[in-house]
């Protein structure tokens, strides 16, 4: 193996950029596994969804991708709170979150996906911003202004998440819902209504990790599948519903595949994740800023 | 009825459906059941864990890739035949799943499932890059043209899949009666109360995994010789993770029978949606029916069939509950 600076040094810096992306890929799976204990594992085809929106929006009308994502909030939104209320109702309210809510997840990707696949086929999609193509050289570095874009505004919608759980009521709703739901109702605070509420922001943060997806990589409706392991390994490292806790390992497993790619090649950065997982769940399963 | 008789029933009804495809005389039928077969045995496989015990795998895939690409290795190395390399995939899964449940089971149910997940995208990466088995440009496995009693390949294999069915079904049967089933049924209703009263809830849960496992490293096992060329993206495909799933919960998931239900109806549907339709649009079905019954039906067909005969109002029929008086947990193994 040749060893070369200038090579690790970028590594190392794509690695945190891309890392910011994770964060933002995962920050939606923080609040709903990490705090609402929520099961969601059909988090990345909502984000292969706005993706898609995103792309048909862009080749239709020429609009940006991030501020197309950003107007359609409200929808994911909707469509968050509306799959909460159906797993509550049909899951939670049974006591049969475990095994029937997962199962419930598993189909909703699933559906997700094969749609998305008779659509649009599985060719790879793409999209066009001004952003997109031109590359900032600063001394040995390389940085792609289509990786340093995404990783900017998620790392703004990670603050703006942070801003809101901490210092909104509702944010602070959010976290009470799990520490103890029974308090919150005896406080005349709705835990269904705040929880509700939760899921549609951590859907609703899925439709701006899909746009900041496909400005940096082309998307096919399976793409999603490889951010399973993923964002639950970083939720998981990160110390569950942690959003700062996010950060940090997003970039640790962003800097620790893009080493890998670099130096063993790029069909091995799959299985990094996979040891963060195991690595976490087997030395320290309360994650880095574990509660 | 008691097991041994059971397994002979299992036998004869196999033997007759056996007969009854070659009556039929058309090597299609042997192709089409062999899928269903296979279908039975992963279904079941994924009960004696998800059904009893309550813990969800999504890397079933990973499980039968694991088998069909233990065959490929060993059929580089030295041919041996298919019943070996059963047994050989076998091992190999219920190794894996041992470890995946020792690492993960410890913690809450939902890691479980989540490692699952992820092995099955790491395994298809380690394939990928293991060129011994041929790497992401897939393996041939040559099968031969016939076979001495059988006449062609084919059925030798749709036998030796008919076995395994019947031999899931049995083990699935029998744990479902002894001691071990009762101890997961008290995992499924309620892990900390089973802990407390003395159920050594890890090593069932260990023993769930590692048969469940080796089952489906088993029915992935002849695969390669029924299909010809292995391809990572053909063994690792989402389908068998999204069939073994759903098959259980939509036939029920608390007995033997609902995976046999559930694989034998889902799985000839799709043989005939994949002729008459699409491939995708079956599995978009699949996907439609799997959200409707956990919806609706929880306890699947089985779950309705008995609400039917004893037309108790719903709500009542919930999962077998375990019996106090029958079984005390503390004596389970």
């Amino acid at each position: 193996m040749i060893f070369s600076f200038d090579l690790l040094i970028n590594a190392i810096v794509s690695g945190i950029l891309i890392g910011a992306f994770y964060a933002a890929v995962t920050a939606g799976v923080s609040i709903s596994f990490g705090i609402l204990d929520i099961v969601n594992i059909a988090h990345p085809a909502f984000i292969i969804l706005g993706s898609y929106i995103a792309y048909i929006v862009n080749a239709s009308f020429g609009f940006d991708p991030i501020i197309t994502s950003i107007v359609v909030t409200p929808a994911f939104y909707a469509l968050g709170a509306g799959i909460y209320q159906v797993y509550y109702v049909s899951f939670e309210k049974r006591g049969q979150e475990s095994l029937r809510g997962l199962a419930f997840f598993f189909g909703l990707l699933f559906i997700t996906e094969v749609t998305l696949v008779l659509y649009f086929g599985v060719d790879y999609r793409y999209v066009e911003a001004p952003y997109i193509g031109p590359t900032w050289h600063v001394g040995p570095l390389d940085i792609p202004l289509r990786i340093l874009m995404p990783c900017l505004v998620s790392l703004l919608l990670i603050a703006a998440l942070q801003l809101v759980l901490t210092r909104t009521f509702i944010g602070r709703a959010i976290m009470a819902v799990a520490q103890d739901q029974f308090a919150l109702k005896l406080l005349a605070v709705d835990p269904i209504r705040i929880k509700r509420i939760a899921f549609g922001i951590s859907i609703a943060s899925a439709s701006l990790a899909g746009a900041f997806l496909i400005i940096i990589q082309p998307v096919e409706p399976s793409v999603g599948r490889e951010y399973i392991g993923r964002v639950f390994a970083i939720c998981v490292l990160g110390g569950m519903g942690s959003l700062p806790g996010t950060v940090i390992a997003a970039m640790l497993v962003g800097v620790f595949e893009s080493l890998t790619s670099t130096f063993y090649g790029p069909s091995w950065a799959p299985a990094v994740s996979f040891g963060f997982l195991l690595l976490t769940l087997a030395v320290r399963p309360a994650g880095l800023l574990g509660r | 009825m008691r097991s041994d008789l059971f397994f002979l029933v299992c036998l004869a009804v196999g033997a007759a459906i056996f007969a009854a495809a070659l009556a039929l005389g058309n090597d299609y039928y042997f192709f089409a059941g062999y899928v269903v077969l296979q279908y039975v045995v992963l279904a079941t496989a994924w009960n004696i864990l998800g059904g009893y015990c309550g813990y969800v795998n999504f890397g079933s895939a990973a499980f039968f890739a694991l088998g069909a690409y233990s065959t490929v290795a060993t059929h580089k190395l030295f041919p041996v035949p298919i019943p070996v390399l059963v047994i050989i995939g076998g091992a190999v899964s219920g190794v894996v799943g041992f470890g995946m449940g020792y690492l993960t089971l410890r913690l809450r149910g939902a890691f479980f499932a989540i490692a699952t997940l992820a092995l099955a995208v790491v395994l298809q990466t380690l394939i990928v890059n293991w060129d011994f088995v041929g790497g992401s440009r897939g393996a041939y496995v040559v099968r031969p043209e016939a076979i001495a009693p059988f006449g062609s390949y084919i059925k030798y294999l749709f036998l030796i899949m008919m076995l395994l069915a019947v031999g899931a079904i049995t083990v699935a049967r029998v744990i479902e009666r002894s001691r071990l089933g009762y101890g997961f049924a008290t995992i499924r209703d309620d892990e900390l109360a089973a802990e407390a009263s003395g159920v050594p809830t890890l090593r069932l849960k260990l023993i769930a995994t590692t048969i469940s496992g080796g089952l489906m490293g088993m029915a992935g096992a002849p695969f390669p010789y029924y299909i010809g060329f292995l391809q990572p993206s053909s063994a690792f495909s989402l389908d068998y993770a999204v069939n073994s799933i759903a098959m259980p919960l939509i036939g029920g998931t608390t007995s033997w029978v609902g995976p046999l239900i559930g694989a034998v109806l889902l799985g000839s549907l799709q043989q005939i949606a994949t002729v008459t339709i699409s491939s995708a649009v079956n599995l978009l079905i699949v996907g439609f029916l799997l959200v409707g019954f956990v919806i609706v039906a929880p306890n699947g067909i089985t779950g309705l069939v008995k609400k039917y005969i004893q037309h108790r109002p719903l709500g009542q029929v919930g999962p077998r509950r375990v019996d106090a008086d029958a079984d005390a947990p503390g004596r389970v193994p």
